[in-house]
């Protein structure tokens, strides 16, 4: 079964990545902890845009929410990490359940354009709650755990919450639940005539990614000592959706390559020019005119199930 | 609050309101005909600000000049966007089109700074238009009497546009069922890329009357974009007077959000979003979706 | 007596036009029951009514007992009512095994599980149902891609996972091949017979609804203009003059 080479694959690079803090090279770790949570944030939004069909056009709410709840709480009230990532983790996921219970009433291109205003809603709020959140200055000074001070130490800590972020989605997608939610997006009024309550599920679904979104932020969070209202920003937003359009949208590891590329690339053009947006205005235009099913798409023709 | 703090208040507001309409209206235009969410409208605002100031600051035009050559500039590259690029996206998944828009959007921005850089610039009022108007109890500002008038009346242009003309029946049909439309031998292409260019000249005419109310900076583009979108959020999607009541909400909550709650005045239109969809998910004046 | 379905006094009209005028109905247990009438009859309209696709706007429709009105679709599918559809209605993409897969997940409200694989649900279930429609060699196939027979097979297939004790049939044969009609019609003859289903369907191909229907009712205008076995219907002068005239014009 193509799914148990999968899985081995998965632990191959997994077990392979925990070998790199051997190199001793910081500046890898640094950025392999950046593209791991990134990889994370962008797969969390393709339940929504691959799985049922709603594209999010604020899906930073979540990532920011998260992380701000979790360095708050470590810093602020300087919690433990055992509590602070859970409770960050909790406070995302309801959240997302409050804002997708508007939001699911509404499809297609209003759907896109909630989620983008409660998304600019939570931006406001992180803009002007300035004794909570620093407001323009961001919040700083971020208390990590002594163990996770270490760059090598937080690189595996993301790499094991990242990988089982990254499992249970998989589950979650490929489960009854997940198959449901396809045919949701394929045909939801024969999916209300088999006695699927689509809007529910739909719900459910806008959950679950914003509870995994938050937990990339609260990766985040920590492993950039702080957080900026630029997080929550819907430039943010649309980065995530890139890069998941660029690694293609049908199929489950598409986002993480998306976000590996574009990640990578953003760093590599940096060092040369500082014109970052044109070159990614560039890609975009190429992705929307021309490779409509991302890098993915390319290697094979779409199939999310490949049937009996 | 003093009855003339309350009306300067009030007039304040609608000037904003009006001069938000502008520009929400051609988005909303858009949105109604192309079934496009056009990102780069902010930046197509922020665009005509800046035509604004190069005309009449560095070419010291009259303020006129600026306004029209803010509206017809926009028109230009909003035409050549069309033609050549969007064109090839109707029909397809929305996602793709969003994200066309957001495509432009970063090419625009990084072609700003190329052009004008990031130093922040002032336009002021007019000098025909830089005196004050005794207004019962209060003294305003002229320019923003004619903020007031100009607002009203691309309302009511638009309206007999859309509303009494042939064009506007072909452009309201357009919104309904542009198969149909085709089969009747009306060149839908031509009336779309009409559409764009007008929305986009709106954004930009938007932004030309906007400058000398406002700071002239990079970033400018994308704070619009979201106040447009709740303006037309609240409105109603693709409905031009709920575009005229979403901004003079808008409008009025900002102005005096800024008095009663200093410093939550850019939340307060998130929240009176929220509680317009809690009611209408619609908006105030828009449909429900047919169900497929 | 009381049937299984019980409608009364239904009326709907979309804009001022009426598609659905005082209609009254009574199905028993067991039935087989075609509804008649030219397009335009307000058909579909009546069918959409039944299963909760769109409210009517008074009226009752009592299905054992219990008022199904108000009551979204996924409630009254749960209720033993399942429906097929007159224009193609399936998941277009996914694989022929996979469309009554889903269906049968939903029915027995294991969509919400997120933890078993969705691909390993009612393996066997599936493979019978597909048998049963005749699909077996199709399974792995996208359903999209089917001939139009077997996808209105296959619609059959996902109605029948619901496990109904009625089920609508809107247009089973429409756009069909003679020879593919007798089949499909042989087929739910069967299907009905084995199950002991009670059939309410519409039908545009008179030989059919002759040939299965025990009972008949003709909607003209959104209106019931008679109801009752083939004979009484084929003799009934109304009917003769309305629906047969209408025929002529075409």
């Amino acid at each position: 079964m193509p799914s148990r080479n999968l899985g081995i694959a998965a632990i191959v690079i997994v077990l392979a990545l925990a070998l790199l803090p051997l190199s001793g090279s910081r500046y890898a770790l640094d950025l392999s902890t950046q593209v791991l949570i990134y990889c994370l944030f962008a797969l969390s939004l393709n339940v929504l845009i691959g799985y049922i069909g709603n594209v999010s056009f604020g899906h930073a709410a979540y990532f920011a929410i998260g992380g701000y709840s979790c360095v708050i709480l470590l810093t602020t009230y300087q919690w433990p990490l055992m509590l602070a990532l859970p409770a960050a983790i909790v406070v995302s996921g309801l959240a997302a359940a409050a804002i997708g219970y508007f939001c699911v009433r509404l499809t297609e291109i209003y759907f896109a354009m909630l989620t983008l205003a409660f998304a600019m809603l939570v931006w406001g709020v992180a803009f002007k709650w300035k004794d909570v959140t620093g407001g323009d200055d961001g919040f700083t000074g971020v208390l990590m755990p002594k163990l996770l001070e270490d760059h090598a130490n937080f690189f595996w800590f993301t790499l094991v919450s990242v990988s089982v972020g990254v499992a249970l989605l998989w589950m979650i997608c490929h489960s009854a639940f997940g198959l449901t939610l396809v045919a949701i997006r394929e045909n939801a009024v024969r999916a209300g005539f088999v006695g699927v309550d689509t809007r529910k599920m739909r719900w459910a679904a806008f959950t679950v990614a914003g509870t995994f979104a938050g937990l990339a932020g609260a990766l985040f969070g920590m492993y950039n000592r702080g957080m900026y209202i630029e997080n929550a920003f819907w430039t943010e937003s649309a980065q995530v959706l890139i890069m998941v359009l660029l690694g293609g949208i049908h199929s489950f590891i598409g986002p993480l390559i998306g976000a590996a590329v574009l990640y990578l690339l953003q760093i590599v053009t940096n060092q040369y020019t500082p014109y970052w947006p044109t070159v990614l205005g560039t890609i975009l235009l190429i992705v929307v005119l021309v490779l409509p099913d991302g890098l993915t798409g390319l290697a094979k023709r779409f199939r999310i199930f490949s049937g009996s | 609050m003093t009855l003339p703090v309350f009306l300067t208040n009030v007039f304040y507001g609608l000037a904003l309101a009006m001069n938000m309409f502008v520009i929400a209206s051609g988005l909303n235009l858009i949105f109604g005909v192309l079934r496009v969410i056009n990102f780069a409208h902010g930046m197509f605002y922020m665009f005509g600000a800046y035509f604004m100031f190069t005309v009449t600051k560095s070419w010291g035009a009259p303020f006129i000049v600026g306004v029209l050559a803010a509206g017809a500039g926009l028109a230009a590259i909003a035409l050549v966007i069309e033609r050549f690029l969007l064109r090839r996206l109707y029909g397809k998944e929305h996602l793709m089109q969003l994200l066309f828009t957001f495509a432009i959007v970063l090419l625009m921005s990084d072609a700003a700074k190329m052009i004008w850089g990031t130093d922040q610039y002032s336009v002021g009022y007019p000098p025909s238009l830089r005196g004050a108007v005794q207004l019962g109890p209060t003294i305003v500002p002229q320019y923003l009497v004619f903020l007031c008038a100009a607002g009203p009346m691309i309302a009511v242009a638009m309206w007999l546009a859309v509303d009494r003309t042939r064009w506007g029946r072909i452009v309201r049909a357009a919104t309904q069922d542009r198969e149909m439309l085709a089969a009747l031998g009306v060149n839908v292409p031509m009336v779309y890329a009409m559409v764009f260019t007008i929305g986009s000249a709106l954004a930009g005419i938007g932004g030309a009357l906007a400058a000398p109310r406002i700071a002239l900076a990079p970033g400018m583009d994308a704070t619009i974009i979201n106040e447009c979108f709740i303006i037309v959020i609240i409105g109603g999607l693709g409905h031009l007077w709920g575009s005229f009541l979403g901004a003079l909400a808008f409008g009025f909550v900002v102005q005096f959000g800024t008095i009663l709650v200093p410093n939550w005045q850019d939340v307060l239109p998130y929240l009176l979003m929220l509680s317009v969809l809690l009611i209408r998910p619609w908006g105030l004046l828009g449909r429900p979706e047919l169900s497929r | 007596m009381t049937g299984m379905l019980t409608i009364a006094g239904l009326w709907k009209s979309f804009d001022g036009f009426v598609a659905t005028r005082d209609v009254h109905l009574t199905l028993n247990q067991g039935e087989t029951h075609a509804v008649i009438g030219p397009n335009g009859a307000g058909k579909t309209t009546f069918f959409n009514l039944i299963t909760g696709h769109i409210r009517p706007d008074r009226g009752s429709v009592n299905f054992e007992g219990t008022e199904l009105t108000g009551r979204p679709p996924e409630k009254i599918v749960r209720m033993g009512i399942a429906r097929s559809f007159q224009r193609i209605n399936i998941y277009p993409r996914l694989s022929v095994f996979e469309n009554v897969q889903v269906a049968l997940i939903a029915h027995k409200r294991q969509h919400w599980n997120l933890f078993t694989p969705g691909r390993s649900l009612h393996r066997e279930d599936t493979a019978d149902l597909l048998r049963l429609v005749g699909l077996s060699g199709e399974a792995i196939e996208v359903a999209g891609e089917l001939s139009y027979g077997k996808q209105k097979q296959l619609e059959l297939a996902i109605a029948l996972a619901a496990q109904p004790r009625l089920l609508l049939l809107d247009e089973p044969t429409a756009g069909m091949s003679p020879h593919e009609t007798a089949d499909a019609i042989a087929l739910i003859r069967d299907i009905v017979k084995a199950r002991g289903l009670t059939l309410l369907f519409t039908e545009h191909d008179m030989s059919v609804v002759f040939g299965i229907a025990e009972r008949i009712s003709v909607l003209h205008h959104g209106e019931i203009i008679a109801s009752g076995t083939p004979e009484a219907v084929r003799d009934d002068p109304e009917v003769r003059r309305v629906y047969l005239g209408e025929h002529a014009h075409e």
